[in-house]
């Protein structure tokens, strides 16, 4: 990897566990490790995609860069700052450099708020801006999006689903961000308006180049937006390649099954639909690589050994964490 | 293929829910035909009347608000919509099942498993108790539930969402319905998952030759699943067609944007393609084909703006709404 200022966001080793507790006196009898050991950089500008499905981690990895959950251990560096050892003022400023685009767009706008001051409140808390140069600023952000700027005095309800979204990505962008974390930003959305959205996000970028942390269960999405993509089971990094590598490339045989699972049109070469047996498992007992369970390639030392995220020799920028190669 | 084959004919459906704001027309003239032992799918975004259908068929719009209008549906040549309510519950669930979008919600969450599949076997079929629950048994097995005598006593949140849905679709088919409709049944679920779920549809299908009407949004899984489809619009039916012929030669200009406009694997370019505006609300539709003010043929043609086209036959097995589809008489003068 470059040396390390060539990045604006680094995460090394973040484990995120959750303690299961049980019994009267609510002892922890273990953890759930929704995040276990997890590193990346993200330069400037580019767009980095976490991929995996529900429950893979992917949420809590943004959560815990952005401080909404506290980390179990790991170090993320952001713009030459420990974000896990910030407390007070300095997290207050932090936070009006990362901003985040959430899934569900109704569920994160407040109903009894009109646009203006969704999009207002974080320049008015962080930039100390009010009156009419708060109204000129958010009349310019809604421009941006696409929103009418006389939409200022509507409520969210009076908005269809991807104008809601748009709203979301005004309000993310109001503190002009280094870092936007879009977390599942188009899969509440129709595949007309999908398509609309993912544009925007693209042009925003390219205008503010803004560096996107993208989160997506849906490879084809992630395979439009993103420069970089780590796909993650069971709280860990199995793959991570730049976007072209990894989609002509696949290497782990959980990415191969995740791509092949996908229905998709008029594929030219479809792969053999290699359909995984079984479930993410719900106990924690497995040992070894985490995937075992459902791998068909998995050896007797799949169970035991737990394979560590390598570069993959004779590929550039290609992690890989398997036993079989 | 003739007409005989068909299961299931829906003609000329129209329903209406008549709210404080006013009517809305969410199903108007739709029909199609699901042959026996193929898979039919009705594809569309959010609010286009596509699950509106397929709750007229198993006659559960709630009434009022909605009411189903006008149309007919005949399911093995009888007429569902004239049938008394005690013989239409004598289909529901035996001959005609429905699987759902969320199996949690659908599922009850104070009954086991169990006991909610031998419900639905119990009320018809003539089973003793014992015989009910080994065939509810024998049902979980071959959905692929691992260790179906212990799972059967378990509540539906000891399950997970793939488990739930393969449970509900054990339900489903418990009674060997002829005619089976999947409302969206793999949207809440991961996408390894959907591609198990997809297959066990297809196995079951295979075993007992039963007729699948699947609602979706993902032209991917009509692509792969369905052999017939039909792209609903705002609340009407804009092509129908087989399968491969949509996804070969769209006509209608909304089908050829949703295609168009879906990102798929292996697709390189820096930018896709958008079909302009939103779908419209249901209470205020645009005058003229609906689809007009979003479409890069029709925004500018006032026969497209005033005139609605009607769903015609344009070539074998083909249908398209639009009067730029070839089959359609050309304006005699563009500027009309």
């Amino acid at each position: 990897m470059n040396i390390n200022n060539d990045f604006l966001l680094k995460v090394d080793d973040l484990k995120t566990y959750f303690p299961i507790k049980k019994g009267l006196l609510r002892r922890t009898v273990g953890f759930v490790k929704a995040v276990d050991g997890v590193s990346f950089a993200i330069k400037p500008a580019q767009t980095f995609g976490l991929v995996g499905e529900s429950g893979c981690g992917k949420t809590t990895v943004a959560r815990s860069i952005l401080r909404l959950i506290p980390a179990t251990a790991g170090k993320v560096v952001f713009d030459n700052a420990d974000v896990l050892s910030l407390h007070g003022q300095q997290l207050r400023q932090l936070r009006s450099h990362i901003s985040l685009i959430f899934q569900d767009p109704l569920g994160s706008l407040n109903p009894r708020m009109t646009v203006g001051n969704i999009v207002g409140e974080p320049i008015k808390v962080h930039k100390k801006i009010t009156g009419p140069g708060l109204t000129e600023r958010v009349r310019l952000i809604l421009s941006k999006v696409g929103l009418s700027p006389d939409s200022i005095d509507l409520y969210p309800h009076e908005f269809s689903g991807g104008q809601r979204q748009r709203i979301g990505i005004a309000r993310a962008l109001a503190l002009e961000p280094k870092l936007v974390v879009c977390d599942e930003p188009v899969s509440a959305l129709d595949v007309s308006i999908q398509s609309q959205i993912l544009n925007l996000l693209k042009d925003l970028q390219e205008e503010f180049s803004l560096t996107y942390l993208f989160i997506a269960h849906d490879l084809a999405v992630v395979q439009f937006s993103c420069d970089i993509v780590a796909v993650m089971y069971m709280g860990k990094i199995v793959e991570q390649a730049p976007v072209n590598e990894l989609f002509n490339n696949p290497l782990h045989p959980y990415t191969v099954a995740l791509m092949s699972a996908i229905p998709r049109i008029k594929a030219p070469n479809r792969p053999d639909r290699r359909t995984l047996k079984g479930e993410v498992p719900a106990d924690l007992s497995t040992t070894g690589c985490y995937f075992n369970p459902r791998c068909p390639f998995a050896k007797e030392a799949c169970r035991t050994q737990t394979p560590p995220l390598v570069p993959v020799p004779d590929r550039p920028d290609h992690y890989l964490a398997c036993c079989k190669y | 293929m003739k007409n005989d084959s068909a299961l299931l004919i829906v003609k000329g459906l129209h329903v209406s829910f008549f709210t404080e704001k006013g009517i809305a027309h969410a199903v108007q003239d739709v029909g199609f035909s699901v042959k026996k032992g193929q898979t039919f799918a009705l594809v569309g975004e959010s609010g286009c009347g596509k699950s509106v259908t397929a709750l007229s068929i198993m006659r559960l719009i709630p009434e009022p608000p909605g009411k189903i209008e006008a149309g007919e549906i005949l399911f093995r040549d009888r007429n569902l919509l004239a049938l008394p309510e005690y013989q239409m519950r004598a289909i529901r669930g035996n001959h005609i099942a429905m699987i759902f979008q969320e199996p949690m919600t659908s599922l009850n969450p104070v009954y086991t498993i169990g006991e909610q599949i031998i419900e639905a076997i119990q009320l018809h079929q003539k089973k003793t108790e014992e015989q009910a629950w080994e065939l509810a048994i024998e049902t979980l097995q071959k959905v692929g539930i691992p260790e179906p005598r212990q799972r059967i006593s378990e509540y539906p949140h000891q399950m997970s969402g793939g488990m739930r849905q393969r449970v509900m679709i054990a339900m489903a088919i418990s009674c060997k319905p002829e005619m089976l409709i999947a409302d969206e049944p793999t949207t809440a679920l991961d996408v390894t998952i959907q591609a198990q779920i997809l297959d066990l549809l297809d196995e079951l299908q295979r075993q007992s030759q039963m007729s699948i009407l699947l609602i979706t949004h993902d032209l991917g899984i009509v692509e792969e699943r369905a052999s017939d489809v039909a792209v609903m619009y705002a609340s009407k039916i804009a092509e129908l067609a087989g399968c491969k012929d949509l996804f070969e030669k769209p006509f209608h200009p909304y089908t050829q944007g949703l295609l168009k406009s879906m990102p798929h694997l292996g697709f390189t370019e820096k930018r896709l393609n958008t079909i302009p505006g939103i779908v419209p609300d249901p209470l205020h539709f645009p005058s003229g084909c609906k689809f007009h003010p979003r479409c890069y043929l029709g925004c500018n043609d006032k026969r497209c703006r005033t005139i609605e086209p009607e769903l015609r036959e344009v070539a074998l097995e083909r249908k398209v709404a639009c009067w730029y589809a070839p089959g359609y008489e050309k304006p005699d003068d563009p500027k009309l």
